[in-house]
């Protein structure tokens, strides 16, 4: 009966107090996300721009893609295609191996986790460093993001100060956050000093001028592609914007959906490899052009991982990233997830209610829900409807067709209330858990307008 | 008197009482028809109507309200608007219908359905209305007439803020209305989703019904009694001191 979402959000919320805690934080950062978008009058033309320059640039992708691929090598940068995540391992290891590097210094990149490229470095031999704070820490305690902006977001800074007494030498005790980042930056200032290759993701692609685009808070992108001489990127093939003035359309939403700031503290553009140093940018498929050739879910390819989907999903912030199967939780996951292999992870199609929220914060106009309604027409046909529902479904579809059959049970449906308790509130009834069943009127309205019981109004 | 224009009260209105109105509130219907006659309006009740399928469709099983809304489209062929006091039964009418019956027929229905609140603030535009109701009310804003019926501002836009439920309620006397934080968060009801995910849905049920009750509510009233079952079926099992009704019974309390 219970997905695997359901069965995983039931272990999270048995911690009342962590569920609340994840909840309000995460609630915070959607009010942040308020805050900003209320402040700018033309907000929803933004988001309605966005949208079109997505569209737009997924349906003359070929285009783009040539433009973008032709202006990068003028500018001196070496362009590689990766058709799949295995591609894209071997060919960035393959540049690692050319350049004979030890250890890697990565910025945050959900597209590096989406092709499980650091396990599979490291299986080469490569010590792969994560410089992100949050990613860091993760590294650290050997767990993955459960959200895609903030990855360690599920971690107080309690068990953050634990982990750095153990692996930094941290004092005792003491988790001020202020002190645990001075900690965390003299070590990682350590790694970019003595690493020889720097790898960041790309939050745009700029076509026209054939420039990659990274926001991090951090300035750890900065860091690593500053001192290093090589420099990877690693780049979904939708991450491609037509030019800068539609650019500023995004950088303008995207810090502000995703954290709640008017802009990230470093939007890094790099154009072109410095002198002595190598530039590549790695552009991977890995799924997006079979999503580019699927009507109903296309406009998934227009999600600029801002997370904001997440932070207001109201299952979501109680239920944690790692309730979720695929590695991106929360609507946009959902849907990602289905499009990747939807047999492995019809499982979190159930951790939705519709509310739409999602399709609002959007800043790019997903349609997310529907994706997900649309999702659930499918489960039967790949054998992953859930029993009970396709056998309620099945009977609400045989009393519903019927009219009078359904008007009789309409009579007779009060003497439910006369069940004795333990019957109705059995392990099979999922309502019964932490809510009373309604209780049936002792006569419906249909009888009562057929009786004429349904009086006029006395009009004075 | 109220004003109303003349070709309001030549207009046909079918009364749809959704399946589990029909069965739990029927008050609720009582109160949307008398509410409607009151305005002077013909309204009528096809006996035949059962439910428009969107339980089963939001589980999966959109294929098993087919023959339910061509059924639906039959039965309400005659009138020239169709009324419902339930938010979310109209919006699936209104936008999954004409998918549904895509292939079949052009849906008919869609166009004509108004939530009871939605029809009397948009069409009838009452300007008074009998009867006080000096209780203190939080309005729950549900998410389908929120962000499908647009019945008021979705906390997540930059537009200007309104609240159509607020301003009919405003119209009764005595009545003193709040919300609750959060102001239109999901109570965590969505159909099956209740039983399928029955724990987030009470987890997200109790926050729900907190926030209303720290609004300092006595009673918790909206458009839509499928979210206020769910929310009551939690405060009857918590023994909590809030009580509930349907937006459309405030209105008609003095008739």
């Amino acid at each position: 009966m219970s997905t695997k979402h359901a069965a995983a959000a039931r272990q999270f919320i048995l911690n009342r107090e962590q569920e609340q805690w994840h909840n309000e934080t995460l609630w915070m950062v959607r009010q942040k996300r308020d805050n900003m978008a209320m402040r700018i009058a033309e907000w929803e033309e933004l988001r309605e721009l966005a949208g079109k320059i997505k569209m737009h640039t997924i349906s003359r992708l070929d285009h783009y893609l040539e433009l973008f691929s032709s202006e990068a090598e003028r500018n001196g940068a070496t362009v590689h295609w990766a058709k799949d995540a295995n591609e894209h391992n071997e060919i960035v290891y393959s540049i690692l191996k050319e350049h004979r590097v030890k250890k890697l210094v990565k910025s945050k990149s959900m597209l590096t986790e989406e092709c499980l490229l650091n396990p599979y470095l490291i299986e080469q031999g490569i010590e792969v460093v994560e410089s992100d704070l949050g990613e860091r820490i993760l590294q650290l305690m050997g767990e993955n993001p459960s959200h895609i902006v903030m990855p360690a977001i599920h971690r107080k800074r309690e068990e953050v100060g634990k982990l750095f007494e153990e692996k930094m030498d941290s004092e005792k005790g003491n988790s001020d956050p202020t002190y645990l980042t001075r900690i965390a930056r003299k070590y990682l200032r350590n790694e970019f000093l003595t690493a020889d290759a720097a790898m960041t993701g790309a939050n745009f692609g700029v076509a026209q001028t054939g420039e990659v685009v990274v926001c991090t808070n951090e300035g750890n992108a900065d860091m690593g592609t500053s001192l290093c001489r090589l420099h990877i990127v690693s780049m979904g093939m939708e991450k491609l914007v037509p030019d800068l003035k539609s650019l500023g359309v995004f950088t303008r939403l995207l810090a502000r959906s995703a954290t709640g700031q008017p802009s990230t503290t470093y939007t890094s553009h790099y154009r072109r490899p410095g002198e002595g140093c190598e530039m590549h940018i790695v552009i991977v498929d890995n799924g997006r052009s079979e999503i580019r050739g699927n009507s109903e879910h296309v406009q998934t390819l227009k999600c600029i991982r801002c997370g904001a989907c997440m932070n207001t999903c109201p299952v979501y912030r109680r239920s944690g990233g790692y309730s979720y199967t695929y590695f991106i939780p929360g609507p946009i996951g959902i849907n990602l997830g289905m499009l990747k292999c939807p047999g492995k992870y019809s499982d979190n199609v159930s951790a939705c209610s519709l509310c739409y929220s999602c399709n609002n914060v959007c800043p790019a106009k997903i349609n997310l829900a529907e994706q997900i309604y649309g999702w659930r027409q499918g489960l039967d046909s790949i054998g992953k409807a859930d029993r009970m529902k396709k056998l309620m479904s099945k009977g609400m579809k045989f009393l519903f067709s019927h009219p009078a059959l359904y008007r009789n049970a309409l009579k007779m449906s009060p003497a439910i209330n006369l069940l004795p308790r333990f019957l109705v509130y059995s392990k099979l009834n999922a309502w019964g858990y932490g809510r009373e069943m309604p209780r049936f009127a002792g006569e419906s309205f249909t009888s009562m307008w057929i009786k004429g019981k349904v009086k006029k109004t006395n009009r004075k | 008197m109220y004003y109303i224009c003349i070709k309001l009260l030549i207009m046909k209105i079918g009364l749809f009482i959704p399946c589990y109105v029909n069965a739990i509130y029927p008050d609720v219907g009582i109160a949307t028809y008398k509410l409607l006659d009151y305005f002077g309006l013909d309204v009528d009740y096809p006996v035949d109507q059962t439910c428009c399928g969107q339980p089963m469709a939001n589980a999966g099983f959109e294929n098993k309200a087919l023959s339910l809304a061509e059924n639906f489209e039959k039965l309400f062929a005659q009138y020239d608007y169709i009324v419902a006091p339930s938010a979310s039964c109209t919006a699936f009418v209104k936008y999954n219908f004409p998918a549904i019956l895509k292939g079949e027929h052009l849906c008919r229905t869609g166009g004509k359905i108004y939530d009871a609140c939605e029809f009397i603030h948009d069409i009838v535009k009452p300007e008074k209305l009998p009867g006080k109701f000096p209780h203190k009310v939080s309005v729950h804003n549900s998410c389908h007439g929120v962000r499908e019926l647009h019945l008021s501002s979705a906390s997540e836009l930059n537009i200007p803020r309104y609240s159509k439920i607020k301003n009919l309620l405003s119209l009764i006397e005595g009545i003193e209305i709040t919300e609750p934080a959060k102001v239109d968060e999901c109570c965590g009801f969505g159909g099956m989703f209740a039983i399928e995910e029955p724990v987030v849905s009470v987890c997200m049920g109790e926050d729900k019904v907190k926030n209303h009750i720290a609004a300092g509510a006595e009673y918790i009233s909206g458009a839509d009694s499928s979210c206020l079952m769910h929310m009551q079926g939690i405060v009857a099992r918590n023994k909590l001191p809030v009580k509930f009704i349907h937006a459309i019974q405030i209105l008609a309390s003095g008739l």
